[in-house]
């Protein structure tokens, strides 16, 4: 277990240091969560029928959980990528834990997303976004929204060991934009016809994103809905439980094994 | 003295869906040696190394790497070995002293920051060391992954066709630490497509062909099976006859002719046969002669007649 520790240390310090080498990218993904709150919050806030000022309180924690999604993306593209490069192959001959690669990723993707939310909540601020409750259940949001993203980095990771080509994952990375579009991080639900109603309350975002609407106070939880919107801090651990309950050993084993 | 095998495999074999790649690699490499793993592309060198580094593991067969059993014993075998090859490469992303920093501390080596120091000295990479590895020649790249794997020193390193593509000066950068490594008593098993590399570097020569070995032995042994190729060129056809009976005298086997050039040639394998005890004989039986050699076979020929002796067997089959 030290050897883990150890080892996943090393790795987490590897990623953060490349993320360091490389400035410029980490400002561009950070930027993309804070243009769309302001083109969506401005644009589709004055199209919808909630009043503007309101909107922009309902999308913020949305956009959170939205670009937590998005860890899918980063995984899979970084996990393809060494793969791809060889990386992986050279820690996969070295004496090390083979569970530390995987896990100092998603580390490491953590300590960066923690990072980046604080620009974009300092922007949602500034557009009018507020916490509403009480401050224990706005910790309570964010540890379930780093929770949420660690689940979705070990679903990315695992996807880039089984793609192992950067291409392929850019591709595939892009298609999970439209994950958040079925779900109520940008719009309610409750205006759908009912079958997609019922699908898009079984994406875990909107179990997330309601739990962190609910937890910050910004709104409350529908009428109605999906057992894991309508229970949504149970409905969000739940998903969470079984992302990582099929993602981390599958990635796992999927690093240890390579193609053999 | 019994000889230590650093690498003994029986009867490799993996097949990549409708391809067998190795059909059952027999491969014995003795402690400290350098052994040559020569083939043409596709042969199987590459899968043979990324089995015995555990990057895969075989259909069949069994293998031991300084004494630790591949299948069993994978995390020892890691412990022990150094892997250089086109695909297990360094992080682009991170300059070069990072990477060697960060592979000190996976291998536990006491003082991380010196020992990538010294690396980088000794490779010629002191001043790109805080430049990512993405800005580096090709040259460079590899020479940061040899340092790589030599972090810790291995029993075993294993070098998949490490100067494909260099420039001469990286080239000799890298035989030199080759040299270096087996001096200090590390076996180095390595692939190559060059010939002169392999004779270069190889106590032992495996020729691998279609998954095999075809044959073995040292870079001196596989010339020794082709013969030094002997070549006059004479005034005239009407002394050609009288040169090959020299030639057969001489060595033994039956010459051939060149008549648009006046030539007649044999092979021999009596390696004292000499350049101007071969004049003196000719001149003696008073053959004019324009122009005589005798050329040693270069592992180039070997290559040649060996991997193509296997196709008319085959063919015979």
């Amino acid at each position: 277990m030290s050897t883990l520790a150890y080892d996943s240390h090393a790795m987490l310090g590897r990623q953060l240091r490349r993320m360091r080498n490389n400035p410029g990218l980490l400002v561009l993904t950070q930027t993309m969560p804070v243009s769309m709150l302001l083109f969506f919050g401005y644009v589709f806030g004055s199209a919808l029928a909630m009043p503007g000022g309101e909107y922009r309180s309902f999308l913020v924690p949305g956009l959170l959980v939205a670009t937590a999604a998005n860890g899918i993306m980063t995984g899979m593209f970084q996990a393809a990528a060494d793969t791809h490069r060889g990386v992986t192959d050279r820690f996969r001959t070295l004496p090390m834990s083979r569970a530390a690669v995987p896990l100092g990723q998603a580390c490491a993707d953590l300590v960066v997303t923690a990072a980046g939310a604080v620009p974009f909540l300092l922007v949602g601020l500034a557009v009018g976004w507020r916490v509403e409750g009480s401050a224990p259940a706005a910790v309570g949001a964010f540890g379930l929204l780093l929770l949420f993203r660690f689940a979705t980095t070990w679903i990315g990771i695992f996807l880039g060991l089984l793609t192992r080509n950067e291409e392929a994952a850019g591709q595939l990375g892009g298609a999970t934009f439209l994950l958040p579009l079925l779900s109520n991080a940008y719009i309610p639900t409750e205006g759908l016809p009912g079958w997609l109603r019922t699908i898009a309350e079984w994406n875990p975002i909107s179990a997330v994103t309601t739990a962190l609407r609910d937890l910050f106070g910004n709104a409350p939880v529908p009428q109605g809905a999906a057992w894991p919107v309508a229970h949504p801090v149970a409905g969000s651990l739940m998903w969470c439980a079984v992302l990582l309950g099929v993602f981390v050993p599958a990635a796992v084993r999927g690093y240890a094994h390579g193609e053999r | 003295m019994t000889t230590t095998y650093a690498v003994l495999s029986e009867g490799l074999e993996k097949r990549f869906g409708a391809v067998q790649a190795l059909r059952g690699l027999d491969l014995a490499v003795a402690s400290g040696t350098v052994c040559g793993i020569l083939g043409p592309n596709g042969a199987g060198k590459t899968t043979a190394v990324r089995l015995l580094t555990t990057l895969l593991r075989p259909d069949a067969g069994s293998a031991r790497v300084a004494g630790h059993d591949l299948g069993r014993e994978a995390a020892a075998v890691r412990r022990v070995i150094g892997v250089t090859g086109q695909y297990a490469s360094v992080d682009g992303d991170l300059t070069g002293r990072q990477n060697l920093r960060l592979f000190a501390r996976l291998h536990r080596v006491r003082g991380p920051a010196e020992r990538a120091g010294d690396l980088l000295d000794r490779f010629g990479l002191a001043e790109a060391a805080d430049r990512p590895a993405s800005t580096y020649s090709g040259g460079m790249r590899r020479r940061l992954d040899l340092a790589a794997s030599l972090i810790r020193r291995p029993e075993v390193l294993f070098l998949d066709e490490p100067t494909t593509g260099l420039d001469p000066a990286s080239r000799n950068l890298i035989w030199a630490a080759v040299r270096d490594l087996t001096a200090d008593g590390t076996t180095v098993l390595l692939t190559t497509q060059y010939l002169e590399e392999a004779d270069q570097l190889a106590d032992d020569i495996a020729l691998v062909d279609r998954g095999r070995v075809a044959h073995t032995g040292s870079p001196a042994e596989l010339k020794g099976l082709i013969g030094t190729h002997v070549e006059v060129v004479v005034a005239g056809p009407e002394v050609m006859a009288r040169a090959a009976g020299v030639l057969d005298q001489l060595t033994g086997a039956r010459p051939t002719f060149d008549e648009e050039r006046n030539a007649v040639g044999a092979v021999t394998r009596d390696s004292t046969l000499t350049l101007p005890r071969l004049v003196r004989e000719l001149d003696a039986a008073g053959v004019p002669l324009l122009d005589a050699s005798l050329r040693p076979p270069t592992l180039d020929d070997v290559f040649l007649r060996l991997t193509d002796d296997q196709d008319l067997e085959e063919a015979a089959a």
